[in-house]
């Protein structure tokens, strides 16, 4: 499970004067699914782009599968799935013509089009013209052809926009099946919630530099980020804060009881022996760790500190 | 060449459902019947030469009206592709940006050939229909006619993909389209006419005269039909100017062919070196 399925080296791609990524390295395994995460404009679907070998790379080099995706060999192509940031479709054709089109130039039989369409939930508007089809339903059939030929490597450029709840919920479920399978699963989105749970490892893409590259846990190791822990506390603790919390980390009063306290890494088994202990004033203790969202802008904010 | 294909079925298809297979063809038949029938008031219904007259109208009919519907498909398939985001997605496919061009001409060019082949046809079969005798060497030039005409379709269609594979937009594109069409179809024969008669036969003559006729895709088109059949010839107006330049039937053909096919080795090279 340790083959490198995507390998990226000191890549930089240059648009006129800007710089979109600037020596990004990293290489993505089998079996794993990646969160890539940036603002817009952070080199994202630059990045993808250079993966799928629609653009060359100024310099460095990108290795897909063991080709070189620019070079014009297909092998590594048929093995992909794509699912473009606003997908478009020919509005004149029908959903079932239009994935049959992909189907062919993947080489696929015409019998894997319908069980696709059904896994999406398009079997009742296959045959009506794509053109009529509501955003939610485009993305569904994008999704359906970048599902074509059981891909080895799968981008996914933003691909729950537009999807209701449940349906991006049976998305990733299908992105988990074919990641279970060993496919590579590259996400890249915006719904930083929403991949927190997904992603086994997460990069950080910041105006086209890699300022983080790991697992959420490693991610918050480094970024050092504190841990919430909500109390709620008798009145007699309350008064007495201090004397109970020991030294502790900075804490902050919500609403009625209920105390809020950050706590270090190192500090916060500590923290909440302290707090769960038998004389302790605390009826109920919540802990948050640091969402994806906030490892996100500490590690911009850190990038943006650095010369 | 299977890609090519895929992607030309994709093309017809598309063309069948936006109904421009529809709207090109009637367009074409309505013209060439009113065209065959108008044609034939001259030299009465019981003309020797029918078809000749059919063909002589047909080509002029040709020169205005294919270069323009070749230009209106085709000046949109790759910047209109690139702009709606389709192309992006039918890129990361296995499939080669030439492939992609190829697929599209072969698909453009059969929805020409089909909508040429049954307009015009239905001209011919009208004449038959109506009783006309018909020789052999007028249902030749009436085939050479055809094909020609559909090599000119292909002309516009390939300098159509060079334009669309060099602009930044739709727009752009359209204007450049119709621009094309201006020179080739109307501004060059002007000009080239004011030239000869202000030259008065002095410099232009033979040589330079030949260059100029093949620099333009009509020319050679309208040379090749009016002047390449003895039988025609009498009819066409033609027989001034074809006795003034010495270029064979096939010497147009290949010039029309290659007209068809530099614009297209052209836009192939520009759409290789795009990045989207």
């Amino acid at each position: 499970m340790s083959a490198a399925t995507i390998r990226v080296r000191e890549v930089t791609k240059r648009f006129g004067k800007v710089d979109a990524v600037r020596a990004a390295s990293f290489d993505l395994q089998q079996g794993e699914t990646v969160a890539l995460v940036g603002h817009n404009g952070a080199g994202k679907t630059t990045l993808i782009k250079l993966m799928l070998g629609l653009i060359r790379p100024t310099s460095g080099s990108i290795e897909v599968l063991g080709d070189d995706p620019a070079a014009g060999q297909f092998a590594a192509r048929r093995q992909l799935g794509f699912l473009p940031e606003n997908v478009a479709f020919n509005p004149g054709l029908t959903g079932r013509e239009t994935l049959a089109f992909y189907a062919r130039l993947k080489r696929q039989p015409a019998f894997a089009v319908a069980p696709l369409l059904d896994r999406v939930g398009l079997t009742v508007a296959a045959d009506r013209r794509v053109g009529t089809y509501s955003k939610g339903m485009r993305q569904r059939l994008g999704l359906a052809q970048a599902l074509l030929g059981e891909p080895r490597v799968l981008l996914l450029d933003e691909p729950t926009t537009g999807l209701d709840p449940a349906l991006r919920q049976s998305f990733y479920d299908t992105v988990e099946e074919l990641r279970g399978r060993g496919a590579t699963v590259l996400l890249s989105s915006h719904a930083l919630t929403e991949l927190e749970e997904r992603a086994g490892r997460v990069i950080i893409m910041n105006r086209g530099i890699k300022v983080a590259d790991g697992s959420l846990g490693e991610l918050r190791r480094i970024a050092r980020l504190p841990t919430k822990i909500r109390l709620k506390v008798t009145e007699r603790g309350l008064a007495s804060m201090s004397e109970w919390l020991g030294p502790a980390d900075t804490w902050r009063r919500m609403n009625g009881r209920t105390v809020e306290v950050d706590a270090s890494p190192e500090g916060k088994i500590a923290l909440l022996r302290r707090a769960t202990d038998e004389a302790a004033p605390v009826e109920d203790l919540d802990v948050v760790p640091p969402t994806l969202d906030q490892l996100y802008a500490h590690f911009l904010r850190s990038d943006e500190a650095a010369p | 060449m299977r890609n090519v294909l895929i992607v030309a079925r994709k093309e017809i298809q598309e063309g069948l459902r936006n109904r421009w297979v529809l709207a090109t063809t009637l367009l074409l038949a309505a013209l060439a019947l009113t065209l065959s029938f108008l044609g034939s008031a001259p030299t009465g219904s019981v003309g020797m030469r029918a078809l000749d007259v059919v063909i002589v109208s047909l080509s002029s009919l040709t020169i205005f009206l294919l270069p323009l519907i070749a230009l209106l498909i085709s000046h949109d398939a790759i910047i209109g592709e690139m702009e709606r985001g389709t192309m992006l997605l039918l890129l990361s496919y296995p499939v080669g940006r030439w492939q992609v061009l190829l697929g599209k001409f072969v698909g453009h060019l059969a929805i020409l050939g089909f909508a040429t082949l049954l307009g015009y046809g239905a001209a011919a079969g009208a004449l038959v229909a109506s009783g006309a005798v018909i020789d052999p060497e007028s249902w030749t030039a009436f085939i050479a006619m055809i094909g020609s005409s559909v090599l000119l379709g292909a002309v516009f269609i390939a300098v159509g993909y060079l334009v669309s594979a060099l602009v930044r937009d739709r727009g752009t594109a359209a204007g450049i389209a119709v621009g094309i069409w201006l020179v080739f179809v109307l501004i060059y024969d002007m000009a080239f006419l004011g030239l000869l008669v202000v030259d008065q036969g002095q410099t232009v003559s033979g040589g330079v005269l030949n260059a100029l006729l093949l620099l333009n895709p009509t020319d050679v088109y309208r040379l090749f039909n009016l002047t390449g059949f003895a039988s025609v010839r009498s009819f066409s107006g033609m027989a001034g100017l074809a006795d003034s330049t010495t270029l064979t039937p096939a010497t147009l053909l290949v010039a029309l062919a290659a007209w068809a096919l530099v614009p297209l080795a052209l836009a192939a090279f520009a759409f290789s070196r795009r990045e989207l």
